[in-house]
């Protein structure tokens, strides 16, 4: 395959040459993205900008700019703060744990000074770099073997506990299903895999019956059965389901949505959007969504390939599993397909840390495809 | 290094696949539950949507109003101004109350009836909080509605009888759907629709009611009306109205004249057997009823001696007494057990076996006729007469002039009353009858029993020897009426007899002093319904007054009539129970019942125009 790389591994990339660097196809699918969640919040608020649509439109211009902002930061840069942005990111969740703020029976919030941040959405991005800069430094006969497998265990794990007992078992499981993909890209033995998947399955159902919330148990049994009580629990799921059933293939309009214009839609702004989407432009439109979201991932998976190391591959590719685990959960979340658990669809869903964070996550693939051939140092070193 | 990271790379790629591999799985999959969900079962989610997103609200329809013979709207259909509150809207119950009652007085179990209906009911639901304001309340209200967050105005239906008392027996009133009468007809359980609950209220509901209308409303998950789509098909028809023959004026100057009585009065037109008159006094409010009458309100109703809210026109039973003596005259002369001039001697007392029956003059009335006996009233004299009948005639009589039919005029309920013969003693008592049995209701006493209504509708066949069958509601009348089986001859003696009672200065009626319309006479039979035993200690001592008894043993004042004697218009009955003596108590208010409703017949008007007399006020 080097036969074919013209290029020589660089050790810097003029700023100018950074900027000419950005993938002007990825951006252009995140503004469509951000333009279709402007859309559906406007229609949601009957035909107006404000409260949300306007906002949200500010919000993913700003996040765009921060985006683009550390996309040209040098990735070294990057690189030497994938540990301490992971510690600190840890230690706001111990934070969260001793301090936060409770909010609807969860305590995920973390007040710091006039803003209030969520450090588990932080930490879906720490954990991506920290993990990836660990598996950097490892040669991957030495990533496969069990000895190493004992760290990143632990630094998934660790986060992954921490945001459980928050409670917020949704993020939980896409924490830990991030890091277990990014472990799985380094390429651990799949003689390990398969061990740690028994393994998964019976811890997992051990937590399922032991574990548990009342009310993440209550949310599971809706699930099971929504039609059973159908202004109870389960009212969510099937409300939303009328939501999206109802809107056929080409949908009740723009603005026409009967289902979210009367409140009969849960979360319609968050969490819900996509069934707010649905209503209005049908099959056509979800699927359209979907396609949106694949070639977004499709171009997020091919700058992963494209990078010449190993902490790009697996920080963009890390991105890119994060993003995809949103959307689909969140999508099978509204189809009653899984259980509710709170995790919004990027970009579309309102919402300001999610956005923020999002963007983060593609300014690090965005980075990494800007210095795809970088020449970077093993990093043995606490930072580099 | 570039080897090892080669590695890594194929690694990389081939595990990247297949992880894309998965991701592209779940988005297939997620694809393939939209196309179930929007193409294949789109039809019964958006039959789903259809339910969420419409509702029909049922549309009241207005009552038909009630009105009297000239069109006067006795039970009609006024504003109610109202305050519903929408308690999902309301930040602070106790703070709203307050300012509440700054506009319109909230007493503490008003307030703590609000404060339960909002507890109670889900958070969606439409709780009233005050009814019944009035215009300036309501103004006041809808200024200040901005410091009255969840506070809505509305303007419903609220029947109104604007002539309260008088007509409560025969409009009723209306209520809420009882329990037991709810069934799956919407209407029914709308919470603002009102049924007849008693009288013609209820009795013509049906005509009243109307029929609901729907409006098609788009509602928001909590139930909250977003938008009315009104449909010209299915407005509400409103009830139809519907005449009585009442008449507004005279209704309540009866009742006027009857007040702080327990009494009833009937009146009939006698050619046409309408009823421009029938009340029971005394009565009750009926608004307050139709706004929802107040526990210990009613409780004082129910427990009044009164019995105000029976109506004792037409189910009330007395003994007729000696108003039923014109029909024994009647009989007698039919059956040709006595003749007009045959004297019968009355001693006061008269001797059955051994038993002493008593005329109520105790020295007695000397030798008398027929005609003296009905204008006297003399007992003895009808003792006779039902010996020499027997009870099996003076049962036939009876029921030729209405008695043991129940008149209810359409209004329900009613009573037939009693008209005793041997096999009705014997189903009852198992013994058989006696003859004293046939004297005693000779004299319209012992088992007789007769409703005011009944009386009258004897006297209107008397007078006009038809079988007048009366009717309250316009559109019921009876056909043609027939001629009774009597002589014509018999009804004139009888007749003869009842205007002496009136008009002959020996007639037991005469001291009130006749109709007072110029020279028109009246006929009338006065009555005193004996409530209770007089025993042989107390009548040897003195029979005892009615003043010096308790009220409930007091004799019922009884008393018939009609006008003119000569061309009988109108037939007017009234009872008043434990009254006394009927001339005294009973005959003035019906003379002058009579009086006020001659003046208002045109026939009776060109009379006293030609013969130069003014219309005359009311009592001299």
């Amino acid at each position: 395959m080097s036969e074919f790389r013209v290029a020589r591994l660089e050790r810097t990339v003029p700023m100018l040459t950074r900027f000419m660097r950005i993938n002007g196809v990825l951006v252009v699918l995140l503004c469509i993205a951000a333009m279709t969640g402007v859309m559906v919040l406007y229609s949601i608020a009957d035909g107006s900008w404000t409260p949300r649509a306007a906002q949200h439109g500010v919000r993913f211009a700003v996040s765009l700019l921060v985006m683009l902002g550390l996309a040209v930061f040098d990735i070294r840069w990057w690189m030497s703060l994938a540990y301490p942005a992971y510690i600190v990111t840890l230690l706001l969740l111990v934070g969260v744990e001793l301090v936060g703020v409770k909010v609807m029976g969860a305590q995920r919030w973390l007040d710091v000074g006039p803003i209030r941040i969520q450090p588990a959405e932080i930490m879906k991005l720490t954990l991506v770099l920290a993990l990836a800069r660990y598996y950097h430094g490892l040669a991957i006969d030495r990533a496969t073997s069990l000895r190493h497998i004992a760290l990143p265990a632990l630094m998934i794990g660790v986060p992954v506990l921490l945001i459980l007992r928050q409670p917020d078992l949704g993020t939980a499981m896409l924490v830990g299903a991030t890091g277990a993909a990014i472990v799985f890209l380094a390429g651990l033995s799949w003689r390990i895999i398969i061990i740690g998947a028994i393994a998964g399955v019976v811890g997992g159902i051990t937590f399922l019956i032991f574990g548990l919330h009342d009310y993440q148990r209550a949310r599971i049994e809706t699930f099971l059965n929504p039609e059973s009580d159908p202004l109870g629990a389960g009212y969510h799921i099937l409300q939303s389901k009328i939501a999206l059933g109802s809107g056929g293939l080409a949908g009740k309009g723009f603005l026409g949505g009967t289902q979210s214009h009367l409140n009969f839609l849960p979360e319609k702004q968050t969490d819900f959007v996509f069934t707010a989407l649905g209503e209005e432009f049908g099959f056509i439109g979800t699927l359209s969504v979907l396609a949106l979201y694949v070639l977004i991932l499709f171009t997020g998976m091919m700058i992963a390939g494209r990078s010449r190391h190993s902490f790009g591959r697996l920080a963009a590719a890390g991105v890119c599993v994060t993003f995809s685990l949103y959307v689909l959960v969140n999508i099978s979340m509204v189809m009653g397909l899984i259980p509710v658990v709170g995790v919004p669809l990027p970009l579309i869903s309102y919402g300001g840390t999610v956005m923020l964070a999002v963007m983060i996550g593609f300014a690090l693939v965005m980075n990494v495809h800007i210095f795809r051939d970088a020449e970077l140092p093993s990093g043995r070193g606490f930072f580099l | 290094m570039a080897r090892r990271d080669d590695d890594a790379n194929s690694v990389f790629t081939r595990r990247a696949l297949v992880l894309s591999g998965a991701g592209l799985l779940g988005f297939g999959a997620l694809t393939a539950r939209l196309y179930k969900l929007q193409i294949l079962e789109s039809d019964r989610y958006r039959g789903l949507s259809d339910e969420n997103q419409f509702n029909y609200q049922l549309l009241a329809p207005s009552r038909g109003r009630i009105l009297d013979r000239d069109g006067v709207p006795l039970a009609q259909n006024a504003d109610n101004f109202r305050l519903l509150l929408e308690p999902e809207q309301v930040p602070d119950l106790d703070d709203l109350l307050e300012r509440l009652a700054k506009i319109t007085p909230l007493p503490d179990d008003t307030r703590a009836r609000i404060k339960k209906a909002v507890k109670r009911r889900s958070k969606s639901s439409t709780v009233v909080l005050v009814e019944n304001l009035d215009w300036a309340e309501f103004a006041a209200a809808n200024l200040h509605l901005p410091e009255l967050p969840g506070v809505r105005p509305e303007v419903s239906e609220l029947r109104v009888y604007p002539d309260g008392v008088s007509m409560a027996h025969v409009l009723g009133y209306v209520g809420r759907v009882p329990e037991e009468l709810q069934t799956d007809e919407p209407l029914l359980r709308h919470p603002g629709f009102r049924i007849g609950r008693t009288g013609a209220e209820k009795a013509l509901d049906k005509t009243l009611r109307g029929s609901a209308g729907a409006l098609k409303v788009e509602v928001s998950a909590l139930g909250r009306v977003v938008r009315e789509l009104p449909d010209p098909a299915t407005v509400a028809k409103s009830g139809a109205d519907v005449v009585l023959t009442l008449d507004q004026r005279i209704q309540n100057f009866a009742a006027k004249r009857l007040e702080g009585m327990s009494a009833a009065v009937c009146a009939i037109d006698i050619e046409t057997g309408a009823v421009p008159v029938l009340l029971s006094t005394p009565g009750f409010d009926p608004n307050l009823f139709a706004r929802g009458i107040s526990g210990p309100d009613y409780k004082a109703l129910l427990d009044d001696e009164f019995k105000p809210l029976f109506n004792k026109a037409l189910g009330g039973t007395y003994p007729p007494a000696s108003c039923f003596k014109p029909v024994v005259a009647l009989a007698a002369l039919q059956h040709g057990v006595t003749d007009s001039h045959q004297r019968i001697r009355c001693t006061g007392k008269i001797k059955l076996g051994d038993r002493e029956f008593h005329c109520w003059k105790r020295r007695g009335h000397g030798p008398v006729n027929l005609l003296g006996a009905i204008g006297t009233s003399c007992d003895i004299y009808f003792y006779e007469m039902a010996r020499r009948l027997g009870i099996d005639r003076l049962r036939d009589a009876a029921r030729e002039f209405g008695f043991g039919e129940n008149f209810n005029l359409g209004l329900g309920g009613g009573s037939s009353g009693l008209v005793p013969d041997q096999a009705w003693k014997r189903a009852r008592f198992g013994t058989s009858w006696s003859q004293g049995e046939t004297l005693i209701a000779g004299i319209g006493q012992g088992y007789l029993a007769a409703t005011p209504i009944q009386l009258a509708v004897m006297t209107a066949r008397l007078a006009s020897g038809r079988k007048v069958v009366p009717h309250l509601i316009k559109g019921q009348e009876a056909p043609e009426f027939e001629d009774v089986s009597y002589s014509l001859a018999a009804l004139g003696a009888a007749r003869a007899g009842m205007i002496a009672v009136c008009e002959a200065p020996w007639g037991t009626a005469h001291r009130m002093g006749g109709l007072g319309l110029d020279d028109l006479k009246m006929a009338g039979k006065t009555g005193t319904g004996q409530v209770r035993r007089i025993t042989k200690v107390e009548r040897d001592d003195r029979v005892r007054k009615n003043k010096e008894l308790p009220w409930a043993l007091r004799d019922h004042a009884l008393f018939v009539s009609y006008a003119p004697a000569d061309a009988p218009r109108y037939a007017v009955s009234v009872v008043v129970e434990h009254g006394g003596g009927g001339s005294v108590v009973a005959a003035p208010p019906a003379r002058d019942i009579l009086r006020e409703l001659l003046k208002d017949d045109p026939a009776v008007i060109e009379r006293l125009v030609v013969s130069g007399t003014p219309k005359t006020g009311s009592a001299t």
